[in-house]
C-alpha cells in the first residue's frame, strides 16, 4: 500500500518533469501530472487484480487518451500537451534496456524474448490510443448532435 | 494575378503551419488550422498539403500555390499551443489578419521556453523518479538524479553545437553508460542496470512516438512513417550508445 502511494507521487513528479523538458505551457503542467497519476493508478490496480502487463498498458493508454481529450476540451489546448508527458511512466524502459544489454553481451535468445515483450507493450499502448480516439470521436458526434453549445464551438474553434 | 490579401493569407497560414510542425505538432492539426485560417479570412476553398518536411498551400481563387520547406525540428509544445490560441482569436475575430501575422513574427522572435537549469533539474527528476517506479531501488535514486541530469546536459549541449539529434543522443547514452559503470565501481551506486534505465528516460523520443501513432491513425501515412522512423532512429542511437559501453567495459 505504501509503495503504491509512493509510486503514484513519483509518477506525478515524473510526468510534470517530463512536461518541463518538452516545454508544455505552464497551466497544463498540473493537469498532465494528474492524468499520468490516474492512468498509472489504473495500471497498478489492474496488475494487483491479477492482470498481465499487456492488458495493463492497454488500459493505461486508453485512460490517457480519453482523459487527455477531456482536459484538452476543458482547457482549450492541443491534446498533445497532455498525452505525451503522461505516457512516460508506461515506456518499457526496463525491458528495452535488458534487450540492448543481452544483444551487446551476445545472448541473442534472451534478447529476442525482451524484444518481443517491448513490441507487445508498444502494440498495447498504440491500440489503447486507437480505441481512445474512437471514443473521443463518438463523444464529439453525440455531443454535436445533442448540444447546441458544442455545435457552436465546433464551427468556431480549431481542432484540439 | 494574386491579390495582396490572398498573398497575406498564404504567408500567415504557411508561417503558422511551419511554426507548429517545427515545434512538434501532428500533421492533422496543422492541416485543420491552415484550412480554418483561410476560411476565416474569406477563402472557403483552400487546398492544403502538409508533411513534416514541407507544406504546400493554394487558394482556389488565386493564381499561385506556395511552398514552405521545414528544415529543422525541435520540441517546444508551448509554441504549438500559442499558435493554436492565435488561430482561435482570429476565428473569433479578436485580431485581424495583419495582427495575426505580426503576432507570429513576435512569437518566433521571443520563444517562451523554460530556463535551461530548470530543464536539467527536471531531467534529473524524471530519471530518479522513474528509476524508483520501474526498479524500486531507493538507494540509487540520488546517483541516478545526477547522472540523468548530466546525460541530458550532454544531449542539450551537443544538440546546440552539432544540431544532429541522433548524434547527441548517442553521445549522451555513452556518457550515461560510462558514469553508471564508474559510480558502481566507486561504491556510490548498487546496480548499473537500474542507474542506466533511469538515466536514459529523459532522452525517450516521446513526441515522435506519439505523433507517429496519431498521424498514421488520421491517415497521414507519409508523415506517420517518417515520424516512426525518427523515433526508431532515436531508440537505436540510445541503445547502441549503451551497447558500446557495455561491451567495452
Amino acid at each position: 500500500m505504501l509503495t503504491l502511494i509512493i509510486d503514484l507521487v513519483l509518477t506525478y513528479i515524473s510526468t510534470v518533469a517530463f512536461g518541463i523538458i518538452l516545454n508544455i505551457p505552464r497551466r497544463a503542467l498540473n493537469t498532465s501530472g494528474w492524468i499520468g497519476l490516474l492512468s498509472f493508478l489504473a495500471y497498478k490496480l489492474y496488475l494487483m487484480a491479477g492482470g498481465g502487463i499487456v492488458g495493463g498498458n492497454f488500459l493505461g493508454a486508453l485512460l490517457i487518451g480519453i482523459l487527455s481529450m477531456q482536459a484538452a476540451r476543458w482547457l482549450k489546448m492541443p491534446v498533445i500537451n497532455f498525452n505525451i508527458p503522461s505516457l512516460v511512466p508506461f515506456v518499457p524502459g526496463g525491458q528495452a534496456y535488458q534487450m540492448v544489454k543481452n544483444f551487446a553481451l551476445g545472448n541473442s535468445g534472451v534478447a529476442l524474448q525482451y524484444l518481443l515483450e517491448v513490441a507487445e507493450i508498444a502494440g498495447a499502448i498504440a491500440f489503447g490510443f486507437l480505441l481512445a480516439e474512437l471514443v473521443n470521436r463518438l463523444q464529439a458526434r453525440i455531443m454535436v448532435r445533442f448540444s447546441s453549445k458544442w455545435r457552436h464551438e465546433r464551427h468556431r474553434n480549431p481542432k484540439l | 494575378m494574386a491579390s495582396d490579401r490572398g498573398q497575406l493569407v498564404l504567408k500567415t497560414a504557411l508561417q503558422a503551419g511551419r511554426i507548429m510542425i517545427q515545434n512538434g505538432s501532428e500533421v492533422a492539426r496543422v492541416d485543420d488550422t491552415l484550412t480554418r485560417i483561410a476560411q476565416n479570412a474569406g477563402y472557403p476553398d483552400s487546398k492544403v498539403y502538409v508533411t513534416i518536411t514541407g507544406i504546400m498551400m493554394a487558394l482556389s481563387s488565386e493564381g499561385n500555390a506556395q511552398v514552405e520547406p521545414i528544415k529543422n525540428r525541435t520540441i517546444d509544445l508551448e509554441m504549438v499551443t500559442r499558435v493554436n490560441d492565435l488561430s482561435r482569436k482570429f476565428a473569433a475575430q479578436d485580431i485581424t489578419l495583419t495582427e495575426f501575422n505580426d503576432d507570429l513574427d513576435d512569437l518566433e522572435a521571443h520563444p517562451n521556453a523554460f530556463p535551461v537549469w530548470l530543464q536539467l533539474v527536471a531531467a534529473g527528476f524524471v530519471s530518479a523518479t522513474l528509476e524508483i517506479v520501474f526498479r524500486g531501488n531507493y538507494h540509487d535514486a540520488l546517483v541516478t538524479f545526477l547522472i540523468g541530469m548530466l546525460g541530458y546536459a550532454v544531449f542539450f549541449g551537443v544538440n546546440r553545437l552539432a544540431r544532429v539529434r541522433f548524434l547527441s543522443e548517442f553521445l549522451a547514452a555513452i556518457v550515461i553508460g560510462v558514469l553508471a559503470i564508474e559510480t558502481v565501481k566507486w561504491g556510490w551506486g548498487n546496480s548499473t542496470d537500474d542507474i542506466i534505465v533511469g538515466s536514459v528516460m529523459p532522452l525517450v523520443p516521446g513526441v515522435p512516438l506519439t505523433n507517429a501513432v496519431r498521424d498514421i491513425l488520421s491517415g497521414d501515412l507519409v508523415s506517420g512513417i517518417a515520424r516512426g522512423m525518427e523515433a526508431v532512429m532515436s531508440a537505436v542511437a540510445i541503445g547502441s550508445g549503451i551497447a558500446v559501453i557495455l561491451q567495452l567495459m
